[in-house]
């Protein structure tokens, strides 16, 4: 029988991923720990290796294919005496069920632990808040379905019993025709209150382009659509607000030229960024009210500081994770900050890399962005937006000086957090930033 | 019959009509019940219970035949036919009692005649040689359905057979043809092969049971062929010649040839056609196709104010199709809020005859039909402690779930005692539970019920007693 090569699964709660890339061919020899294939998923590309070896007999899942479910046979290994005919009958197809069966009992992850993550993380959303705080109601399908879909059940209105959401009415969300369970309320309140959007805003069906306006068409990646979906629910059901401070940076750049002189020999290169990374762990330290996540009915005040830090990558952002920041030095995480943008740029970031983050930070300084508000990177309760120093005019005492300053902007999630923890926040962080000795303690 | 005017008046008594005229009487309708011949309709007078009743008299003979395998002696099984029909009809008595006290104690008008439209919210009734005008703002037609006939396949009453002959035999057909294998079929089929009769099925499909899961009908055919039923599939009876105590079938096989089949007696279980005459559809404008009325989801005939429920307005012709109908389309007319159209793959579906047969949903066919990927679990009877104490380890419990949603699609259950289990299912359905709850729910041991819990598992490799 030859061997069937199955979709891995990259992450716990990973169900389907594009098979982005063949490196072998219909007829390769491989041998165990070759790289065969790379598989993409919203946040990375990962490579897969062959834990068998023999010949590519066939290949299953054609390079570009998407959403390719976990577990499903993607090409099929040839052991050593095989010929192509043992290929016939040997599954590939995922509809036919023994085909089915017989590749599941020898997936690498197997199905009954696959199935019970699914339970837990089934369970794990599945106490979502209504808008007044309350129970959202839901039948375990719909759960599923809202959870596979990205649709946030505490927006949908429910058409079952006593106003439980069923299957019809994530179908209806699905094609954006759910009422938003919000709308009612809007207007019985007789207020203008602008209804949220339905939650499946990424999914409703695109805009027709204009008649006479050439365009390109775009494709949109995996992480597109994560970064889509992610940011319209945050925009829509996380109320922001802005908090924004201008910093002094002569010190910081006279402590980082005198810190990178001296570690020169040592290959490090301490940025200004290494730098907002460690006064933000610190401030969050210092105001723990500022580490916080919204859960419903309470709130995680994080005792570690986990900062994601948004990296551009092509197609998109990601948000690799410097973890318990606040113990960790300039040059521990310069170093760690390095690694993980590479890896991002190269597309190899780990879910463990990612995932998680208890605050981050977005820096747009390095393309002259004076200042900006970020959107909000959910679950977590803030992120700090972080714009170009530059030399401006600043009144000092009772005249003007010319001094080199930055903005920066937090944008905090107000049913968490409050104006006043914002801004004692900002104030420790301008104090780290603007005297960088205190950094070092 | 003082009183000539009405919210609702519901024409026929059966199982959708009565469920529906109490449900309508408890929302404050004034409501109005005509039937012409029995309160309970065909499935309490003639159908569902009665054979029920009957049923029962042949699964204890057939327990009493197998008494040495649970170490009985018994000496000598015999019955007296006349006392086997009369306790059938007893019971059938006993509930059509039953459910004129129910009728009376929710304040419906029950009214013995035959009714027909007359206009927009008229109708008339005809009783003892009168006819009286009644008025009402709706009207539900709930005069149920009747067994199909052919042409040259007619019940004489005596030599052929319908359901309703079949039920009052006077005497025991040595041989027997039961034509159609659907669950009125296979149910007399079993009766009459339990109580010693040979008996030859005849299946215009390819199979047993078509409306069932593949695998349920290959497993019920072995079965009916393990009791030493003959099957044949594919085929049909062209003619029939009857003799004075006999008839001989004209059958034409799957291979085009024709052989001849001579028994004592036959029964016609071909199918079912709704009670639509004399009703005056036709001048009122309610729309007929095959035998049935044209109803929408909610009972709406198009006709303003006229209404169709149960098996006048098509399949599956359930008893409790019709009172789930009934309820929707009163709850409909008296404007209750927040109601849902009846969803037919929530309609469970039994079959009595030995094995039993019950199901719900989709099968494994008709789920990948409809686009889904699927997983199936399977549990064999042999696998059930319950079921093997209880000497019946024959049978199967099988799941089809929505690969990726984990959605139960369907249920198929045969053997012993399921018609008394797929209600789980059912419930387990209309809740939208995916596997994961079914998982997590604890069945009592030692049960049956054991092998839904274990059917759902299989469908993901986790079956532990197998």
């Amino acid at each position: 029988m030859p061997i069937k090569i199955l979709m891995p699964a990259l992450s716990p709660t990973m169900e389907t991923g594009t098979l982005a890339k063949w490196l072998v061919k219909e007829g390769d020899e491989v041998s165990s720990g070759d790289i065969i294939a790379e598989i993409e998923t919203d946040k990375a590309t990962m490579e897969v290796e062959s834990v068998d070896e023999g010949r590519v007999g066939k290949i299953v899942v054609a390079e570009g294919t998407e959403d390719v479910p976990v577990n499903d046979v993607i090409a099929l290994l040839l052991e050593d005496g095989e010929d192509e005919s043992a290929l016939e009958g040997a599954g590939g197809d995922a509809s036919d069920g023994s085909a089915q069966k017989a590749s599941e009992s020898e997936a690498p992850v197997k199905q009954p632990e696959a199935s019970d993550s699914k339970a837990t993380d089934a369970k794990a959303p599945a106490a979502p808040v209504s808008d007044d705080g309350g129970r959202v109601f839901a039948s375990p399908l719909a759960r599923r379905m809202a959870q596979q879909l990205g649709l946030d059940l505490a927006a949908i209105k429910g058409s079952g019993p006593k106003g439980r959401i069923v299957k019809a009415d994530i179908e209806a969300a699905k094609d954006g025709k759910a009422a938003p369970a919000t709308a009612d309320k809007a207007a019985s309140q007789d207020k203008a209150v602008p209804s949220a959007p339905a939650p499946a805003g990424v999914d409703v069906p695109g805009f027709e382009p204009p008649a006479d306006v050439p365009y390109d068409e775009v494709k949109l990646s995996g992480m597109r659509k994560i970064i889509a979906k992610r940011m319209t629910q945050s925009k829509s059901h996380v109320p922001h607000f802005y908090l924004t401070i201008d910093v002094e940076l002569e010190k910081l750049m006279a402590q980082r030229k005198a810190l990178n002189t001296r570690l020169e020999g040592e290959g490090v290169k301490i940025s200004v960024n290494d730098f907002i990374i460690r006064a933000s762990a610190l401030a969050l330290k210092k105001v723990p009210q500022a580490n916080a996540m919204f859960a419903g009915d309470k709130a995680y005040l994080f005792k570690r500081q986990d900062i994601s830090v948004a990296v551009a990558v092509d197609g998109g952002l990601v948000t690799p994770v410097v973890r318990d920041a606040g113990s960790k030095g300039l040059a521990q995480i310069s170093g760690e900050m390095k690694e993980l943008a590479t890896k991002a740029r190269d597309g190899k970031l780990m879910p463990e890399d990612y995932q998680g983050g208890t605050f981050s930070i977005s820096n747009l300084g390095m393309f002259g962005i004076r200042e900006f508000g970020a959107v909000i990177n959910p679950p977590q309760g803030a992120i700090l937006a972080v714009g170009a120093g530059e030399k401006r005019a600043v009144v000092d005492g009772d005249a003007v000086a010319i001094k080199l300053v930055m903005t920066v902007t937090l944008a905090v999630d107000h049913r968490v957090l409050d104006g006043a923890f914002g801004a004692e926040f900002l104030k420790a962080f301008k104090g780290y930033i603007e005297d960088p000795m205190t950094m070092l303690l | 019959m003082s009183e000539t005017k009405f919210d609702l008046i519901v024409i026929g008594a059966g199982p959708g009509g009565y469920v529906a005229a109490i449900r309508a009487a408890q929302l404050g309708l004034k409501t109005a019940i005509i039937e012409r011949e029995h309160l309970g309709g065909i499935c309490l007078n003639w159908g569902c219970i009665p054979t029920k009743a009957l049923l029962r008299t042949s699964e204890i003979k057939h327990y009493l035949d197998n008494a040495a395998d649970f170490g009985l002696s018994v000496k000598e099984v015999g019955f007296d036919l006349k006392k086997v029909v009369a306790r059938s009809r007893k019971v059938a008595g006993q509930l059509n009692t039953g459910v004129k006290g129910l009728l009376k104690k929710n304040k419906v008008t029950t009214i013995m005649g035959e009714a027909k439209l007359k206009g927009k919210g008229k109708i008339t009734v005809k009783a003892d040689g009168k006819t009286t005008e009644l008025q009402a703002k709706d009207i539900i037609l709930a005069t149920g359905a009747r067994a199909r006939e052919l042409p040259h396949l007619k019940a004489d009453g005596k030599l052929v057979w319908t359901y309703k002959h079949a039920m009052t035999p006077e005497v025991m057909p040595k041989s027997l043809l039961v034509v159609g294998s659907g669950a009125i079929g296979v149910e007399f089929a079993s009766f009459y092969r339990d109580m010693g009769a040979e008996v030859t099925i005849i299946e215009m499909m390819d199979r047993v049971l078509p409306v069932e899961d593949e695998d349920v009908s290959a497993f019920a055919k072995k079965q009916f062929e393990k009791q030493g039923m003959k099957i044949v599939l594919g085929a049909s009876v062209e003619k029939i010649d009857t003799k004075s105590e006999c008839v001989t079938a004209h059958i034409k096989g799957k291979d085009g040839k024709t052989t001849q089949l001579t028994v004592d007696r036959m029964i016609l279980a071909i199918g079912i056609t709704g009670n639509v005459e004399n009703l005056g559809l036709e001048e009122a404008g309610v729309k007929v196709d095959r035998g049935h009325v044209v109803a929408d989801e909610w009972g709406r005939t198009g006709v303003d104010g006229i209404w169709a429920i149960g098996d006048i307005s098509g399949p599956p012709w359930l008893a409790h199709k019709a009172s789930h109908e009934g309820v929707i389309a009163v709850e409909k007319i008296a404007g209750v809020k927040g109601l849902h159209p009846m969803k037919k793959d929530l309609i469970p579906g039994c079959t009595y005859a030995r094995p039993q047969v019950a199901s719900v949903g989709l099968t494994e066919k008709q789920a990948k039909e409809a686009g889904h990927k699927v997983k199936v679990g399977k549990f064999p009877f042999i696998g059930n402690g319950k079921a093997i104490a209880l000497g019946e380890p024959e049978g199967f419990i099988k799941t089809v779930f929505d690969e990726k949603t984990g959605e139960l699609l369907g249920a198929h259950m045969i053997g012993a005692e399921v018609t008394e289990l797929i209600q789980g299912y059912a419930v387990a359905k209309s809740l939208e539970t995916t596997e994961a709850e079914l998982m997590h729910t604890i069945f009592p041991h030692p049960t049956l019920s054991e092998m839904m819990h274990e059917s759902v598992l299989d469908a993901y490799d986790r079956a532990i007693h197998y």
